[in-house]
């Protein structure tokens, strides 16, 4: 394990002087990279909320006067439809598969998790394909009842609703995971307490689990909300309008930046408030366990009627939200036989991998100089820096890319009209639209991601580890590559990982800020199935779907592993 | 003369504005093992820092033997100091074996040479069979043997210990502690130890150095320590002790168990502690020098007998530790007479 990393690692770390530790001058340096690093990523926030206080314009005035009121009203139904959902399914099935016993729960425990690696969008276009009224369903109906149009009644997919009911089924499993490994981390030996305490098994659950599970089971549906309001490709898809669209439509089909930039921070405001909402159910709660001692779970055996219950009831999610849409895009890929899969789609594919690998490796490094800014300094303004740089996890794609765009545009003319106006030429547009301005955006949506990831990492290097490998001969330099470098390679690996699926999904960035005629899988996908081309539309979705099983895998294995007293940990007294 | 193993000579540090070491002065000869002994945050984990090269110094000057190693502005680097650091956690490293732990920090020879070195100290210390496990497998006894080899291995010239044995339980700690004392002194290295426990500190050092807010009040042997305390803080930390007012008039204090010297201002507030065992009981009939009071409750404890005192309400109530093999029964009244010896008067205004 030590040959793992021979100091690859080290040497992009090779100028730290951290000779003695925590406050020295030397390390200045490092919290002012840091900051400016936090400040570069903020940069697109700060931009939307600026726009706050631009003078409302005619666009403005007549968004408001027109669909603002529809933006407001959809977007408040998806997140009560979405955050009702995400919570029963989530909750509900973590539950099952962590305190009952029953036929195949090993599997579906693991299998819940699958909907995670399908894209909002590709479930809707699928479940388009599938409900409309063309598609199987509705004509398998028509067939065995011999009704024609207008003889029955049929939800239409294409509404607040069906988009609420897709993004659920997809989403759920923030929920299902946070509450699962809550579940799992409580101590037997408080849900025993409880029991003598003269609690029965339903009430302890109720009264001690369930409480104690809910700040995990907030985070989560928080975190859901948070995928929700920053959709695109979903909402687009079924002709819902909410504020990602908006954006969208008023960036290009009205040209009206500013205005756009003003949908953008009233969605902002919804993500705030959503934080907020999500620190405040927190409260002070802050749950440790209390007990140290671990014990296996006494799983409730359930047999017979219940048993077969408790395993619709988990399989369901997994069906709906992947099998269903999976089985479906796979059906038109083999439709279409191959057509669809030419050149073209390679191409896309490898614009998609060459974006994740470049955003996925800046994102870790970045995470890096961070998380070594903090250790180093730990001020409580590199702190700060650190929890800014990871906000732009919360803000839709969208919203970064008008606020990334605005100011690139900005100095593109700029400096093209300085450059006209004094040497007569023009240096056209060198910034906006271009692989840089999309990687800029990648690694401010997704910083958050490798920086929780690295800085986990980083914590298991204690300082007391550092002292001794210094004592014990090891210069800076060496520390590093012998004692930090093995000990956080595999985390990287991962965190780089996620970052590369998460760029491999991401579709409203990209298509706002993409160079001209330069598409992605997610791009392409999405572009075809807006021509209603869905049978085409169906392999570089599941191109995607595919990728995203890679972290999906990754979770499982980690939350099997997440229990405490099982997986001992070095160093705990 | 030969050098000190370990001197800090006025060393003052601080973190930020917040200062942590005052002037603070200590000297360890050669193979001396020093317990730093004082309260959670009177600052002998920096001390500890400051002689690793871990923290540096702004006033003052560290020598490990006979040279400079720490000055304003100047501090060899921890890796060049040759000091042993132990840490209450082990901080052992979770990514290599038990022998690739130790072997870490030897220098000399091949490799092959190096994982024998590091055999040896692990044959040493009992944990030979663990030397393929990664540290998590380990029992904590275990893991602070593989510490204490780990920091032994590179054969230093001081061996800085911080709370070595605080994550063990009772039993374990005894054995443990023995262990690491006959090891530290089989080797005659220099020993630097940091501890809140008296206990520890009086099974294990040859003197004690007391620490309080950043500096060093008192040191010297257990003995002295606990029978020539030289402050309120000395005399209550280091050992149990019953706390009695009283006012210095005439250079003594009064107090219904015996008057004690109390060389301050008429009038001056004093506190008068007493040990347990400074406290001796006879049976009320044939005597009336002391004070009387009532036994409230009485345990015998092998060899002693631990009674709790009631002295009429005058004070809280006494502790007293009796070990002439007298059982003294609960209800029973006696006098109560202090030990001049076993008694500390200081003025009231010094902080316990």
């Amino acid at each position: 394990m030590a040959e793992l990393n021979p100091a690859g690692g080290a040497a992009a770390l090779r100028p730290m002087a951290w000779l003695i530790g925590r406050r020295r001058h030397n390390v200045g340096g490092w919290s002012a990279l840091a900051l400016f690093v936090a400040l570069l990523v903020s940069v697109p926030i700060l931009v939307v909320f600026a726009h706050v206080f631009v003078p409302a314009g005619e666009v403005w005035r007549h968004l408001a006067d027109t669909v603002l009121g529809a933006y407001v009203v959809n977007t408040l139904w998806l997140v009560f439809g979405v955050g009702l959902g995400v919570f029963v399914i989530g909750t509900g099935t973590a539950w099952l598969v962590t305190m009952c016993r029953f036929p195949g729960r090993a599997l579906l425990e693991w299998g819940l998790l699958l909907p995670l690696a399908v894209p909002a969008y590709a479930i809707a276009y699928s479940y388009a394909g599938l409900f409309e009224f063309s598609g199987p369903v509705q004509s398998a109906l028509r067939g065995w009842f011999g009704w024609s149009r207008g003889d029955y009644w049929f939800p239409n997919i294409r509404s607040v609703g069906g988009a609420a009911v897709v993004l659920a089924f997809v989403l759920y499993p923030y929920v299902y995971m946070l509450a699962r490994a809550a579940f799992l981390e409580q101590s037997v030996c408080v849900i025993e307490i409880g029991r003598t305490l003269g609690r029965g098994p339903w009430r302890s659950f109720t009264s001690i689990a369930l409480p104690l599970a809910r700040p995990a089971i907030a985070t989560g549906v928080a975190l859901a909300l948070m995928e929700t309001l920053s959709d695109f490709g979903a909402v687009q898809h079924f002709g819902v309008a909410t504020f990602t669209t908006g954006i969208f439509r008023t960036w290009f089909g009205l040209g009206d930046p500013a205005a756009a930039a003003q949908l953008a921070a009233i969605l902002l405001a919804f993500v705030f408030l959503l934080l907020v909402g999500e620190r405040l159910t927190r409260g002070r709660a802050q749950f440790h366990h209390t007990s140290r001692r671990y014990r296996e779970l006494p799983r409730y055996r359930l047999r017979g009627g219940p048993a077969a219950l408790a395993f619709l009831a988990c399989a369901l999610p997994i069906g709906l939200g992947f099998l269903l849409p999976g089985g479906q895009l796979l059906a038109w890929l083999s439709q279409t036989a191959g057509d669809s899969v030419d050149s073209r789609l390679w191409g896309h594919a490898a614009n998609s991998l060459m974006l994740a690998a470049g955003a996925s490796a800046i994102a870790v490094m970045v995470a890096l100089l961070l998380a070594y800014g903090v250790r180093l300094n730990a001020s409580p303004v590199a702190r700060g820096a650190a929890r800014v740089a990871s906000l732009g996890y919360a803000v839709p794609g969208s919203v970064i890319a008008v606020g990334i765009l605005i100011p690139l545009a900005w100095a593109d003319n700029t400096l093209d009209g300085w450059l006209r106006a004094s040497f007569g030429v023009s240096s056209g547009l060198l910034l906006s639209g271009t692989i840089t301005a999309l990687m800029f955006a990648y690694v401010v949506r997704f910083l958050a991601v490798s920086l929780n990831t690295v800085d986990a990492s980083l914590a298991k290097v204690t300082p007391a580890m550092d002292g001794v490998a210094r004592t014990l001969g090891m210069g800076p330099a060496a520390t590093v590559a012998r004692v930090h470098a093995p000990i956080i390679a595999p985390s990287l690996m991962t965190a780089a990982l996620l970052v590369f699926v998460d760029v491999m999904k991401e579709l409203p960035a990209t298509l706002i800020l993409r160079p001209f005629d330069f598409n992605t899988l997610a791009v392409h996908a999405f572009e075809l199935a807006s021509d209603e081309q869905l049978r085409e539309a169906a392999a570089p979705a599941l191109a995607i779907v595919a990728a995203g099983l890679i972290p999906v895998a990754l979770l499982s294995l980690a939350i099997s592993r997440a229990r405490p007293g099982r997986a001992q940990t070095v160093a705990q007294p | 003369m030969t050098a000190p193993g370990l001197l800090l000579e006025g060393v003052s540090h601080r973190y930020g504005r917040e200062p942590v070491l005052h002037d603070l002065d200590l000297e360890i000869a050669p193979g001396e093992i020093i317990c730093l002994l004082g309260p959670s945050g009177c600052g002998k984990t920096t001390c500890l820092r400051v002689a690793a090269g871990l923290e540096p110094i702004q006033q003052g000057r560290v020598e490990i033997a006979g040279a400079e190693v720490a000055r304003p502005g100047f501090s060899v680097p921890p890796e060049r100091r040759r000091v042993g650091l132990m840490f209450q956690d082990y901080a052992l490293f979770p990514h290599l074996r038990v022998i690739d732990n130790v072997a870490f920090g030897v220098r000399q020879g091949d490799k092959a040479a190096r994982r024998r070195a590091a055999m040896e100290l692990l044959a040493h210390l009992g944990v030979e069979a663990h030397a393929q496990d990664f540290p998590h497998v380990l029992s904590g006894g275990e893991q602070q043997r593989v510490a204490l080899a780990r920091a032994l291995a590179p054969r230093p010239m001081v061996m800085l210990l911080d709370e070595p044995f605080s994550g063990l339980d009772r039993r374990l700690r005894e054995q443990v502690r023995n262990d690491t004392v006959a090891v530290l002194r089989e080797l005659s290295v220099t020993t630097l130890l940091v501890t809140h426990d008296a206990e520890d500190a009086m099974l294990m050092a040859d003197r004690i150095a007391l620490m309080r807010a950043g500096a060093i009040v008192q040191s010297g042997t257990a003995s002295e320590l606990y029978s020539q305390p030289e402050s309120a803080f000395a005399a209550s930390f280091f050992g149990d002790v019953n706390v009695i007012e009283g006012i210095a008039q005439g250079g003594s204090v009064a107090t219904p168990m015996g008057t004690l010297a109390a060389p301050y201002q008429d009038g001056c507030k004093v506190r008068v502690f007493v040990r347990p065992e400074g406290l001796s009981l006879s049976a009320e009939n044939n005597d009336t020098s002391g004070a009387g009071a009532e036994i409230v409750e009485s345990h015998m404890l092998g060899p002693t007998c631990l009674v709790r005192l009631d002295l009429e309400g005058e004070f809280g109530p006494l502790e007293a530790r009796i070990n002439d093999g007298t059982p003294w029964q609960a209800g029973k009244r006696v006098r109560i007479r202090l030990d001049p010896e076993r008694s500390f008067v200081f003025p009231a205004s010094q902080e316990m």
